[in-house]
């Protein structure tokens, strides 16, 4: 399943990423790595981003990058 | 000795070197401000060193300018050390990138920063485990309230001195095995990373690397992608996530031996977020907080500009009566050398110094991320991010900052169009015509409208825009930085940095403008100038008289009011204005050419081009927007 399909306030592990090269680079860049575990924080409403935390750290994903980003539940 | 600062964004990075360089870095609570390189000599140790304070980066991978131009600057021996700033509340992160800096063998120290942080976390640090571990000196520092940092440049100078190289770090077996192939077939090879450092590079894929090695040696060309292929093969990702991957779990390794956790204190701060991006409450805040914010930069602007001005008219009032004749050229020019500096004294700077320090506390305790967060779904329907919904914001009360913060825009294609819209937003200067002109003598509904009116326009011209530039940016990636207390260092150095923008830059061309419109009206060419504006003033029904206080109001958009009071002979508009054209010439007002000022910070930050292109579409969109006012105008009036 997607980010976006995670349930919220759930602790869940990074599969992959299915998507270009370029945004592939900026995830990793901020430590979002297959097996990293995230944590997925809130919502903004109206189909805006999703907040996660990654080990401490806050970071806001718009839906398509969160869609495209494979997590399973730990 | 030349000493390289090196840190991810966010790690304080910039704070660290403002407190020993003084006024020359802009630093930042939203990721990747420092976008250039800034220098400063600092003395150690009764030694004078230069401090670079490089871009932040999250990693060396080259996959952006900012990346490439670090790896380069650090490979090229213009450095003697580096000193990698680390946020010790995210130490497996910043690892992560020391990992990759271990292996350019450049001799290095560790400032662990942040130990506040850390400790409000309830994180124990091992420095001296940490320090074995790497082989290289730890120095744990805060650098907003100043500690450590004279340890951190003590050892730094040191390790300079002996150039003291870290321990070099381990892959899997499977990945030393090609590395060390690759570093067998690359042994001819000249370039000016180590070979090690230089076969994981190409391991990895780094585009540029790559192309420069395949130049010098077309045959390694096969069997660099078959060893991608065949790692890609073993592991199921590709390899420039496998290295990566391997280097975060070094990381996270390194950080689970030295780390102690202990109990989290929740604090304040940890709620915050439940409030303040809270789906209903957090939209209720975001008002507030920019109600406030505006209030505070009015009231105390409005506060200054008012004796301020007023000491200038007396000035005024004083020249001329040295004077027999007040209207001969000398005065004239003398009044609008005065005019010039009044504007950038009496009317710009009372606003622009408590915009730029509130604006600066907001950005340091890092609540602009969140208004990108709250308001990005918003933005998405007239085709833009959420980020760009903070130089709208800000051009409410002056264009000049609000075009300067479109600086925190990465996307080149943002940044332009945000611009854009932000000269379009009425400033402080445009309400007082709003407000003096319409809501004075046609009611405070009326103005109300006319600010309705200019956000449709607004939306609209966003969406015209986004559909004509096409988006190529995949979406939303944002840190939220912690939510810090701003110190009065770091607010007032970077409030201090920009309000100097404006006073060298644009406020001498504003006196100088001011000084040839003075000559102009002396020539009496006001009549010309009536007559290059009537095309206009005729379309829009005003009359023609109006074509020299718009010609000024390019100065300062206040003139086109006072100026117009002089033009038309009355300041009782009521007299010499119907209705509709005063409602059509303030909409005109509204949207039409940008203030001097402004035009010169778009063109400092984005170019003439740009700045003329803005220039030829404000006139259209305002001469669009005058023509429909007027019409919806005619039908109540």
């Amino acid at each position: 399943m997607s980010i976006l399909d995670a349930p919220k306030g759930k602790t869940v592990k990074i599969i992959g990423y299915k998507g270009g090269r370029g945004v592939g680079q900026k995830l990793r860049q901020l430590g979002l790595f297959p097996g990293r575990k995230i944590v997925i924080l809130r919502y903004a409403p109206l189909g805006g981003p999703v907040m996660i935390d990654a080990q401490g750290r806050s970071v806001a994903l718009g839906r398509g990058i969160a869609s495209r980003v494979e997590v399973e539940v730990v | 000795m030349r000493i390289g600062l090196i840190g991810q964004p966010n790690c304080g990075k910039s704070t660290l070197f403002n407190q020993v360089a003084g006024y020359k870095a802009e630093t930042g609570n939203f990721s990747g401000t420092t976008v250039t390189f800034t220098e400063s000599k600092v003395r150690v140790v009764g030694d004078v060193v230069d401090v670079v304070d490089l871009p932040g980066t999250y990693s060396l991978a080259g996959t952006n300018p900012a990346e490439r131009e670090v790896i380069k600057y650090m490979t090229s021996n213009q450095v003697d050390l580096v000193v990698n700033v680390i946020d010790a509340s995210h130490l497996s992160y910043g690892l992560a990138m020391t990992a990759e800096l271990i292996e350019l063998e450049v001799p290095m120290v560790i400032a662990l920063n942040m130990m506040d942080e850390a400790d409000r976390m309830g994180i124990r640090i091992d420095v001296k485990a940490l320090e074995e571990l790497l082989g290289v000196p730890v120095v744990p520092m805060i650098a907003s309230k100043g500690r450590g940092i004279q340890q951190l440049f003590t050892q730094a100078y040191h390790v300079g001195q002996h150039q003291q190289l870290p321990n070099q770090t381990r892959y899997s077996k499977d990945i030393e095995r090609y590395l060390e192939m690759l570093q067998n077939d690359l042994r001819d090879v000249k370039y000016q990373l180590n070979s090690r450092a230089l076969a994981v590079k190409l391991l990895e894929g780094d585009q540029e690397i790559t192309s420069d090695i395949i130049r010098q040696k077309p045959e390694i060309e096969p069997t660099l992608t078959k060893m991608r292929e065949s790692l890609q093969d073993e592991r199921g990702q590709t390899a420039d996530w496998v290295i990566n991957g391997e280097r975060s779990g070094l990381a996270d390794n390194f950080a689970k031996q030295v780390i102690k956790q202990g109990k989290r204190h929740i604090s304040f701060r940890d709620r915050l977020d439940d409030v303040l991006l809270h789906p209903f409450f957090g939209y209720i805040f975001l008002i507030l907080i920019l109600y406030i914010f505006f209030e505070l930069v009015y009231s105390i602007g409005g506060l200054l500009e008012t004796p301020l001005m007023d000491l200038f008219t007396e000035m005024e009032t004083w020249l001329l009566a040295l004077f027999s004749n007040p209207g001969a050229f000398l005065p004239q020019i003398l009044i609008a050398l005065i005019q010039g500096v009044s504007g950038g004294i009496a009317i710009v700077l009372p606003y622009l110094v408590p915009f730029l320090i509130g604006l600066g506390i907001l950005e340091d305790i890092g609540y602009l991320p969140r208004v990108a967060f709250l308001m990005d779904a918003l933005m998405h329907k007239i085709g833009l991010h959420g980020k760009s919904i903070v130089p709208l914001i800000l051009g409410f009360g002056c264009n000049v900052p609000a075009i300067m913060s479109t600086r925190i825009l990465e996307d080149k294609r943002e940044r332009f169009i945000s611009a854009a819209l932000a000269t379009m937003v009425p400033c402080a200067a445009r309400l007082s015509v709003v407000f003096g002109l319409v809501a004075f003598y046609l009611g405070p509904v009326v103005a109300l409208a006319i600010y309705l009116f200019n956000l449709f326009v607004i939306s609209l011209t966003a969406k015209i825009l986004s559909r004509i530039v096409k988006d190529e940016s995949p979406g939303l990636i944002l840190e939220m930085p912690v939510y810090r207390v701003p110190t009065v260092r770091t607010v007032s150095n970077k409030a201090w940095w920009r309000i100097r923008e404006f006073i060298v830059e644009a406020w001498p061309l504003l006196i100088a403008g001011s000084v040839v419109l003075a000559i102009l009206n002396y020539f009496d060419v006001s009549k010309f100038l009536n007559l290059l504006v009537y095309p206009l003033s005729w379309i829009l029904g005003l009359p023609k008289e109006v074509g020299v206080p718009l010609i000024f109001g390019i100065l300062r958009k206040e003139l086109s009011l006072v100026m117009l009071g002089q033009a038309l002979g009355s300041m009782d508009f009521i007299t010499v204005l119907t209705p509709v054209q005063m409602i059509t010439y303030t909409v005109f007002v509204v949207f039409y050419i940008p203030c001097l000022a402004t035009m010169l910070v778009i063109k400092k930050e984005l170019g003439s081009k740009f700045m003329l292109q803005i220039v030829g579409m404000t006139t259209f969109i305002a001469t669009i927007a005058g023509l429909l006012a007027r019409g919806v105008a005619e039908i109540f009036y």
